[in-house]
């Protein structure tokens, strides 16, 4: 490929960090044991938690349906690996609070027997876009680049909004992270297959696959990958924190800037991760379902940090064990990079589908957060802020729980990015307070729907008991409007009269009371009448007053 | 196995309050030094009296409030407000005048309001103030510069009537002090002389006034070095001296006899010093882009209006109190557009 490329665009702010991807780029792309247990949460994705289809003693096959998805925005997950459940209960999954969740628990035979029948989709070009997105939604493919949102429901974006550029992000900017690097290094010709699917499948004009400069051995890859064809462009993009960003990667590849609060299809633009597209082509040129992807392990404290393909479930900390351990002075272990991710209490948790990175650090490499000074207002923050926040003025808002100026002042168009928090020099974790401000304001709105709810069920329930009570006045009214005209004196006596010949005449009917021999069987008939017949031979009349005059 | 959990972002850069503050007190030096040059001890020894007494107020203060004490004091804010003070106070002030000025700045206008970053107005400006309404003859005391005929105390001199209030022998409080170029012009104008009568007074120097032009020359190498450091943003100080610059300059060319040049007015008393280090104050400032714009040209408008028609000769100190207080409706008002709000460039 040439090294002319079209012209990059500018995002505002941003920080230039050091990048720390050399330790764990220095050797190949690994694989993974085979884990002798893997725990599945039935929830690795934005949106409504997966249903089990197995029960515990159930023998499953690797890449069999275990859970199904419910609801549209929603992804099945897969058995990783072939052998038992051995439980569908409570775990710790790798979240902020060490909070645990509903998972299946497999205990694996080592056999990794697959299921069958697989139906690959080779001529995939030839297919409905719909058949595609199908088969995508029953691999299980949610975003890999980190939020995890069901890839079917993003390429979906519905007729009134035609997308006309595709964005595939390997952009990669946060300091530490390795994978998609190591993806497009080495299976390079899969990413741009994989591209080539989602393009097809949002029938994108253009598809757009932005690298950062720091990586340009993944650049030379895909461009290898690429060769001759020119349906795809390969741009290698400026290295500067948060590139990686959906709305920053589109500005800077496209010139477009998403509205706020608005979304990327709204200026006609999608975009997916360089793993995603990945996924996409296994799940359709092999149908394999989404049960294993690449993990970078790095940091001061991970002793040989390196990439792995990894089956999910697998739990970190065998997945550390098994690629050397920990030094003895690791401190904290960040679940993605350094900027961005989050620390875990434990490492006795799940690979789910969107951990990229597990970050080892000692004490020298991330020392514990300064004490916090109060806010001097110096704009350092206003400077790098990527979505051109005054995140100072959100702070003092935020601190001061006001809620109402922090939406004011676009809070929800912060992407926590942490730059902010990064250059303050008075050290205040600014990302947390916004975090703070977005789930209390989250929090209220549930509350406030829960009052209107009630307030409404409560208007609902006064209405019924007025219109109730003005019914009951109406009845009665009604019904001494009915009965006020009969009151004159002949009608009074004809009424009377009506009555009575009513009571006689059902009298008249009730006194003809149906006799025991009235329903008869033929059996029975004929019985009686040779009961009679030896009766009348006997000379005795008949009983009761069936008596037939002989 | 179990780790520390911190909230994210877990790397911090390399930005300290406390080293902020330290670079923006060294920037003073070059006009520090032209200062002492050409006034005297006098000024060294407000600097020290000035940045004592904000310590000690500061750490007194902290205390009172039940705050830790060293890494408020680490922060440098305080040390900062003490420079700027000492360096805007007339060399020959009484001890007691820079004593005041300072516990004024740091307990009124610092602590009060609840201390470091919750001050709405500029404590030095602050302090400085409530000398010039207070003591307006002490605040007048400025010596004649050197290369000005007059008295030239020595440090013993200089401290002797600085603590004492003791005189060198045979010598009046007059042949001690001079008029300060601001205050020449107004005077001067002020009896309906024309400027160009008055620029041959020993005052004067080739740009502004003698020594001042130094002084103020000074700030400027400083100002222009925290602006190559980012420390602070170009708009305020430019915004400052381009209001000034162009009302000047409007208002000479219509009536050059009776309105001094731009080039007098930017070199001429607290000038550079106030457009660089003091209005850049970034507790006390608007902080953003269009609102530093207007809340810069609000001071130089001020400054210059005082200076002409006030009742002050210099007017910085009340120029920025009176932006400071515009300063929350002009953030409001002047947020900038978010990412995503204006239009794409194509």
């Amino acid at each position: 490929m040439p090294e002319s490329q079209p012209r990059l665009h500018d995002f505002p702010g941003g920080l230039h960090l050091a990048p720390h991807k050399e330790a764990s780029t220095a050797q190949p792309l690994q694989t993974a044991a085979l884990p002798a247990r893997v725990v599945l949460p039935l929830q690795q994705h934005i949106g409504e938690a997966a249903v089990p289809l197995v029960r515990p003693g159930d023998r499953v096959l690797t890449g069999q349906v275990i859970a199904r998805s419910e609801g549209y925005v929603s992804a099945p997950v897969h058995a990783t690996v072939s052998g038992t459940v051995t439980a569908i209960a409570d775990q710790p999954v790798p979240h902020p609070s060490g909070l645990l969740a509903p998972c299946i628990v497999i205990e694996s035979d080592g056999r990794d027997q697959w299921f069958e029948p697989r139906r690959p989709l080779p001529d995939w070009q030839t297919l409905d876009p719909e058949r595609l997105r199908q088969r995508i939604r029953e691999m299980g493919i949610v975003g890999l680049g980190g939020a995890g949102f069901p890839s079917a429901v993003k390429m979906n974006p519905g007729g009134d909004h035609p997308v006309t550029t595709l964005v595939i992000n390997g952009a990669e900017c946060e300091p530490y992270i390795s994978c998609d690097d190591m993806l497009m290094r080495e299976r390079a010709a899969e990413v741009i297959e994989g591209c080539r699917i989602i393009r097809h499948v949002v029938q994108a004009e253009r598809c757009l696959i932005g690298i950062e400069d720091n990586k340009p051995q993944a650049i030379t890859a895909m461009r290898a990958a690429l060769g001759d064809a020119t349906d795809l462009e390969i741009l290698s993009i400026p290295t500067r924190y948060p590139t990686g960003g959906e709305k920053q990667l589109i500005r800077v590849l496209t010139g477009r800037e998403v509205p706020s609060n608005g979304l990327p299809v709204d200026v006609g633009v999608l975009c997916h991760n360089v793993g995603t597209a990945a996924a996409v082509y296994r799940a359709v040129r092999y149908h394999e379902p989404l049960i294993s992807r690449i993990v970078t392990l790095t940091g001061a404290a991970m002793a040989r940090p390196g990439n792995w393909a990894v089956r999910l479930g697998t739990l970190v900390s065998d997945l550390v064990a098994g690629a050397g351990g920990y030094t003895p002075d690791v401190d904290r272990l960040i679940m993605g990079g350094p900027m961005m991710g989050f620390a875990l209490a434990s490492d006795e948790v799940p690979i789910t589908k969107t951990l990229n990175c597990i970050l080892a650090a000692d004490r020298r490499e991330l020392p514990p957060p300064p004490q916090p000074l109060p806010c001097i207002r110096c704009t350092a923050c206003v400077d790098v802020c990527p979505a051109q926040l005054l995140p100072h003025q959100l702070y003092w808002y935020a601190r001061a729980r006001d809620f109402d100026k922090t939406q004011d002042f676009h809070l929800f168009d912060c992407i926590e990015c942490g730059c902010c928090s990064y250059v303050c020099p008075s050290h205040i974790p600014l990302v947390q307070y916004y975090r703070f401000a977005k789930t209390e304001i989250w929090h209220q709105e549930q509350e406030r729907r829960k009052a209107d709810l009630a307030r409404r069920r409560h208007e609902f329930r006064l209405a019924r008991l007025e219109r109730e009570k003005a019914e009951r006045a109406r009845r009665i009214r009604e019904r001494k409007k009915a009965v006020k005209p009969e009151t004159g004196g002949d009608d009074k006596q004809a009424v009377i009269q009506q009555a009575l010949e009513r009571a006689r005449a059902r009298k008249q009917a009730q006194g003809a009371t149906p006799r025991n021999t009235d329903n008869l069987t033929e059996a029975q008939q004929r019985q009686i009448e040779a009961a009679e017949a030896r009766r009348r031979a006997a000379g005795k009349p008949a009983p009761g007053g069936r008596n037939e005059p002989d | 196995m179990r780790f520390h959990t911190y909230s994210s972002p877990h790397l911090t850069g390399p930005n300290e309050v406390g080293l902020l503050m330290h670079r923006v007190a060294w920037a003073l030096a070059p006009g520090a030094l032209a200062a002492i040059w050409f006034f005297g001890w006098g000024v060294l020894l407000n600097l020290a009296l000035s940045l004592a007494t904000c310590l000690g107020a500061e750490a007194l203060m902290l205390r009172l409030r039940g705050r830790p004490v060293g890494p408020a004091l680490r922060d440098g804010s305080a040390g900062l407000t003490g420079l700027l003070l000492g360096l805007a106070l007339p060399p020959l002030a009484p001890w007691w005048v820079v004593l005041v000025g300072g516990l004024f700045a740091m307990v009124l206008g610092k602590h009060l309001f609840g201390g470091l970053g919750y001050n709405p107005f500029n404590p030095a400006m602050v302090g400085y103030v409530v000398l010039l309404i207070s003591f307006p003859r002490e605040m007048t005391l400025w010596p004649p510069p050197q290369g000005v005929a007059g008295l030239h105390p020595g440090l013993l001199d200089a401290l002797a009537w600085k603590f004492l209030g003791q005189l060198p022998v045979g010598q009046g409080l007059d042949s001690l002090t001079m008029a300060s170029p601001l205050d020449a012009v107004r005077t001067h104008i002020g009896l309906g002389q024309r400027l160009e009568e008055i620029r041959h007074l020993p005052v004067f120097g080739s740009l502004a006034g003698r020594g001042w032009e130094w002084v103020n020359l000074g700030y400027l190498a400083g100002g222009l070095w925290l602006l190559r450091a980012r420390l602070i943003h170009w708009r305020i100080p430019t915004a400052v001296l381009g209001s000034l610059f162009v009302l000047a300059m409007v208002f000479h060319l219509y009536d050059p006899d009776n309105y001094a040049s731009p080039l007098f007015h930017l070199l001429s008393g607290a000038t550079m010093l106030g457009a660089f280090f003091i209005a850049t104050d970034p507790v006390t400032a608007s902080s953003t882009p269009r609102g530093q714009l207007i809340y810069g040209a609000g001071i130089g408008l001020i400054v210059y209006v005082i200076r002409n028609w006030g009742g002050y000769p210099d007017g910085m100190a009340f120029a920025v109190l009176l932006m400071n207080i515009a300063t929350p409706t002009l953030d409001y008002y002047t947020r900038p557009p978010v990412f995503g709000e204006r239009d794409p460039d194509e």
